[in-house]
């Protein structure tokens, strides 16, 4: 499991996250919701040892990511930031290929080239193999990031927002593959989402955040329901059923034209529990 | 390495074998032979290491800043170099600069000039500064403090002491010091294999952060190691022909063109070959052809302008 204690940050004068405390479960599949400015991705990029930890303690699977060495993180959780632009030029088969680097460490074997192969297949990937990243779509490049993620083939994937490019297709596609992960393999992923209904099809257990700290958590039938979601994001929403399982409706709101945004973050203001 | 790397270096190192032997043995004539071919076999070197140098500086720093537009010399490095010559002119006067010896005052400059980029660097990593565009706007500004301080000095000494610092703060192929050449190219050799050993790791580095420590790679200690060979081949090539601009921006720009992927095993090679095949085929060109009827730092420098006006007009600066 992921052992979040004690945790806050602050960027400059700014508070981000507020003694987060929170455990997430092995072999589930994870999602972080909230408003924008909630932290979720904060709270990932620390985990993903990404920003420096001013304060708390965070474990992953045991271990100490203040004192244990990155080589040795990296096979314990793979980790694909919202930052994705790479200067090299390099060909689709090549970046996947990085994903084995904490395994061979500049010389790759056989069980990695296969591995790369079959993270290629799992995406799609196999025809775009020889092409340049910068010849392909900005949903192609986000597979092939995501294929590299996989590659690693890490207990634990932290992915920050990975359904960003990818059409409905794909996003369906890639949300469905997690899930075969985390059931068929038992591994464990955890996954910034904006829109809900990925995270009420899909996912096991969902987090949610505001105002840089953890408002609900839970089984995504507890925390997806009308109060939670209504106050989490400062908007209506219903709640309805679909096969089994929430679906959150919020688009359809017509009568909120001309609604303004809702305001920034405010540490003061209440949240919700 | 793969099959068209391979062929590749092979190439590069058929370019340069034969352009050297060129330069050794073309219009030798019946004089004093050995003597000739020492003299021109210490050019040589120094050409090859001077090249070598300047490509795989700019390719590593390249590499550490994550954009194929800028080199090494928008640090300020050819700017120091510029006003370590003026300062020394200025205190020891012409005659008490012309006595230096000239190994010792090699390695202090390569001294000052790596101490530069560690200097730099190293704080700025060291406050935990992670951001590439940080570092290259300080290092832009303190190019324009030395060269202020470059500036000032020349006002205030005498018209024999300027002439003396405006030769030896231009860049030539023609005059490099044979003294020089043992320590420098020990010390561009050692950072060559260096780079080779971390080439794997340099790989990663160039995926960026945000890749590349989940990855594994101990991300500031890679760059700031990366940072101290291009500041100790900057300053081997900076000392021994002075300062060029935009050579090493033409050399890794030919680099990554012609080299069949990104792999630094193959990147640091191919600019290393480049960079010397460049300049050895140039100062041919120039001394044995052309009768030094021109410039090879001058075109060489021209050359690599029209390049990085190229890349900027391609939109490939990133």
């Amino acid at each position: 499991m992921i052992r979040i204690t004690g945790v806050s940050h602050r960027i400059g004068s700014a508070a981000i996250l507020h003694d987060i405390d929170l455990t997430l479960p092995r072999g589930k599949l994870i999602a972080l919701i909230g408003p924008n400015g909630a932290g979720k991705s904060t709270l990932l990029r620390l985990v993903a040892r990404l920003e420096p930890l001013q304060q708390g303690r965070i474990e992953v699977d045991g271990l100490d990511l203040a004192a244990t060495p990155t080589e040795r993180l990296a096979l314990a959780m793979a980790v694909m930031g919202q930052q994705t632009h790479i200067a090299s030029r390099l060909r689709v088969a090549e970046l996947v290929g990085f994903g084995r680097w904490p395994h061979h460490r500049g010389r790759p074997g056989a069980a990695d080239r296969a591995a790369v192969e079959a993270a290629l297949e799992a995406f799609g990937l196999a025809p775009l193999r020889h092409r340049f990243l910068d010849e392909i779509s900005g949903g192609q490049a986000q597979r092939a990031h995501l294929a590299m993620t996989f590659a690693q083939g890490t207990d634990w994937l932290l992915l920050d927002e990975p359904l960003n490019n990818l059409d409905m297709a794909h996003s369906r596609a890639l949300m469905a593959r997690l899930a075969d992960l985390v059931r068929g393999s038992g591994r464990s992923v955890v996954t910034v989402v904006h829109e809900v209904n990925y995270a009420a099809a899909w996912a096991d257990h969902v987090v949610a955040m505001k105002n840089g700290r953890v408002v609900a958590q839970g089984p995504a039938e507890a925390v997806l329901t009308e109060p939670v979601l209504s106050a989490l994001y400062d908007t209506p929403v219903e709640v309805a059923r679909h096969d089994d399982r929430p679906l959150v409706l919020h688009h359809h709101w017509h009568d909120q034209l001309g609604t303004p945004f809702p305001e920034a973050p405010d540490a003061a203001r209440p949240t919700v529990h | 390495m793969d099959r068209p790397a391979l062929r590749l270096i092979a190439a590069l190192l058929g370019l340069l074998g034969a352009a050297s032997l060129v330069w050794m043995f073309q219009g030798l004539g019946g004089g004093n032979r050995a003597f000739i071919l020492q003299l021109r076999g210490t050019k040589l070197a120094g050409l090859v290491v001077v090249g070598a140098a300047t490509g795989i500086a700019t390719v590593l720093f390249q590499t550490a800043a994550a954009n194929r537009v800028l080199t090494p010399s928008i640090m300020g490095f050819d700017a120091l170099y510029v006003l370590l010559q003026t300062g020394l002119v200025a205190a020891l006067g012409v005659a008490g600069f012309a006595a230096l010896p000239a190994a010792p005052t090699f390695l202090a400059e390569v001294a000052a000039m790596s101490l530069l980029a560690a200097g730099l660097f190293g704080t700025l990593l060291g406050q935990g500064a992670r951001d590439i565009p940080r570092m290259i706007l300080t290092g832009v500004i303190l190019g324009v403090m030395f060269r202020a301080l470059s500036g000032f000095l020349a006002r205030v000494m005498d018209p024999n002491a300027f002439a003396t610092v405006q030769a030896a703060s231009i860049a030539s192929f023609g005059s490099l010091d044979a003294a020089l050449l043992p320590a420098a190219g020990a010390i561009a050799g050692l950072c060559t294999g260096a780079a080779l050993w971390m080439a794997p790791r340099l790989d990663l580095l160039a995926l960026g952060r945000e890749v590349a420590i989940p990855l594994g790679l101990r991300f500031d200690r890679v760059m700031l190691a990366t940072l101290g060979l291009v500041g100790m081949l900057v300053a081997v090539s900076t000392a021994l022909v002075g300062p060029v601009a935009f050579f090493g921006l033409l050399v890794a720009g030919l680099a990554h063109g012609l080299a069949p992927s990104a792999r630094h095993a193959v990147l640091l090679p191919a600019a290393g070959l480049i960079g010397a095949a460049i300049l050895v085929v140039g100062q041919t060109l120039f001394e044995r052809l052309m009768g030094q009827t021109a410039t090879l730092s001058v075109v060489v420098e021209f050359a690599g302008g029209l390049f990085f006006l190229f890349l900027l007009l391609k939109g490939r600066v990133r």
